[in-house]
């Protein structure tokens, strides 16, 4: 087993929404604030690393045919528990993510990593790959959700920069979400063809 | 029954809190199938149809829950609904109207994982919708659907002969037309017609 590859891949190579581009939805929707981008991405890390485990766990007794039900099943289950402990100890944080806590259980990252991943790997690799690509997401969430807090509101994780009369409100609407994540990802491609190019 | 506020609540799904471009759900098929325009109008079609249906069956399954006091476990019930639905809706088509089976292919099962479809039912309780209200809701949000992807395959489509960055090549300049269409949209915020 090999952890310092895994977490290379889950922060960098494999990252899974700027390389896998998986689970769009949540990462433009709530990166408007660092708070927001913490607070979901800890939970889909804390869900992945379940979800794979207990996945991997079951990998034997779970029977080919149904299996994709079965996965969305088991982390619908663990999605609930997250959405409830998030209502009873930190009900801002739940009530300013809405709707996409319960849409964690249709994220793509969850799943994909569900089927290629912990299907086919024993327990601790697993949880490992569950730690690490969650990481990787986290990681992507902050960087946006300060970008666009930054530009969108002139404040960072609360604290006032500069005066919120000179901030582009534009960054902190859906426009802005589009925006940042295209040119991150256009960022990584750069680093990505600079590197090919190196070689 | 108010045909006012139907029209309403059909408004903001269309245009005002467009599914795709303000509230960001069903973003994957949105960048997935839109390269060409048939499979993105079949896409659109398919994703109305779920989303009516998914609405409809979720409301009795709701009241249910709530009735039994199992009101938390509301994600769960309301995915094996949906994944159970896309999977009825797949075995009726391929026995009756295979034509628009075959259309529609691979992206039949992908609607189990759409987020529209689990969010139009999560907000219609969230909304405090009653039965006819859901089923418009869903029905529209679908329509709202429809529309954006339309425009943005057709966009998809000219962009293919352009010649943008290295870097930006591919998602990224896809990613950056959404952003230009969600700011065309946000033009509608504030739509609201006068009775």
């Amino acid at each position: 087993m090999n952890i310092g590859k895994q977490l290379k891949e889950g922060l960098i190579t494999q990252n899974p929404v700027l390389v896998q581009l998986l689970g769009m939805c949540s990462t433009l929707a709530i990166t408007t604030t660092i708070s927001n981008g913490i607070g979901m991405g800890l939970s889909v890390t804390a869900i992945l690393t379940l979800s794979n485990v207990f996945i991997s766990l079951l990998r034997k007794i779970i029977p080919e045919q149904i299996r994709i039900a079965s996965y969305i099943v088991v982390i619908a289950g663990f999605v609930t528990m997250v959405d409830l402990l998030l209502q009873a100890y930190q009900p801002d944080i739940a009530e300013s993510l809405g709707v996409f806590i319960p849409l964690i259980v249709v994220n793509c990252i969850i799943l994909a990593r569900a089927e290629s991943f912990a299907s086919k790997n024993k327990v601790l690799p697993a949880a490992v790959d569950g730690i690490c690509q969650g990481l990787g997401y986290t990681v992507v969430l902050v960087v946006m959700s300060a970008i666009r807090e930054l530009l969108g509101s002139g404040s960072l994780a609360g604290a006032r920069v500069f005066p919120a009369d000179y901030a582009a409100t534009m960054m902190a609407l859906p426009v802005g979400g589009f925006l940042t994540l295209g040119a991150l990802i256009a960022l990584m491609q750069w680093i990505q063809n600079k590197a090919k190019g190196g070689k | 029954m108010e045909w006012t506020t139907l029209f309403d609540i059909a408004l903001g799904a269309i245009l005002v809190n467009n599914f795709i471009l303000v509230q960001f759900l069903g973003i994957c098929p949105f960048m997935g199938v839109s390269k060409k325009m048939d499979t993105a109008v079949g896409m659109g079609f398919a994703v109305i149809f779920v989303m009516g249906l998914a609405s409809a069956l979720c409301y009795p399954v709701n009241l249910l829950l709530d009735s039994l006091g199992l009101g938390y476990m509301k994600t769960v019930a309301f995915i094996l609904v949906i994944a159970a639905l896309v999977q009825f809706v797949e075995m009726f088509l391929k026995k009756s109207i295979p034509t628009l089976y075959e259309a529609l292919g691979v992206y039949l099962p992908l609607i189990t994982t759409n987020c529209a479809v689990l969010g139009v039912v999560l907000l219609n309780v969230q909304e405090n919708y009653n039965f006819i209200e859901s089923v418009v809701y869903g029905i529209t949000g679908g329509a709202g659907f429809l529309l954006a992807i339309v425009l943005f395959a057709s966009i998809r489509e000219r962009l293919e002969f352009s010649d943008p960055p290295k870097a930006f090549r591919g998602f990224p300049i896809a990613l950056i037309t959404a952003g230009l269409m969600a700011l065309c949209f946000m033009g509608f915020s504030g739509l609201q017609i006068p009775w």
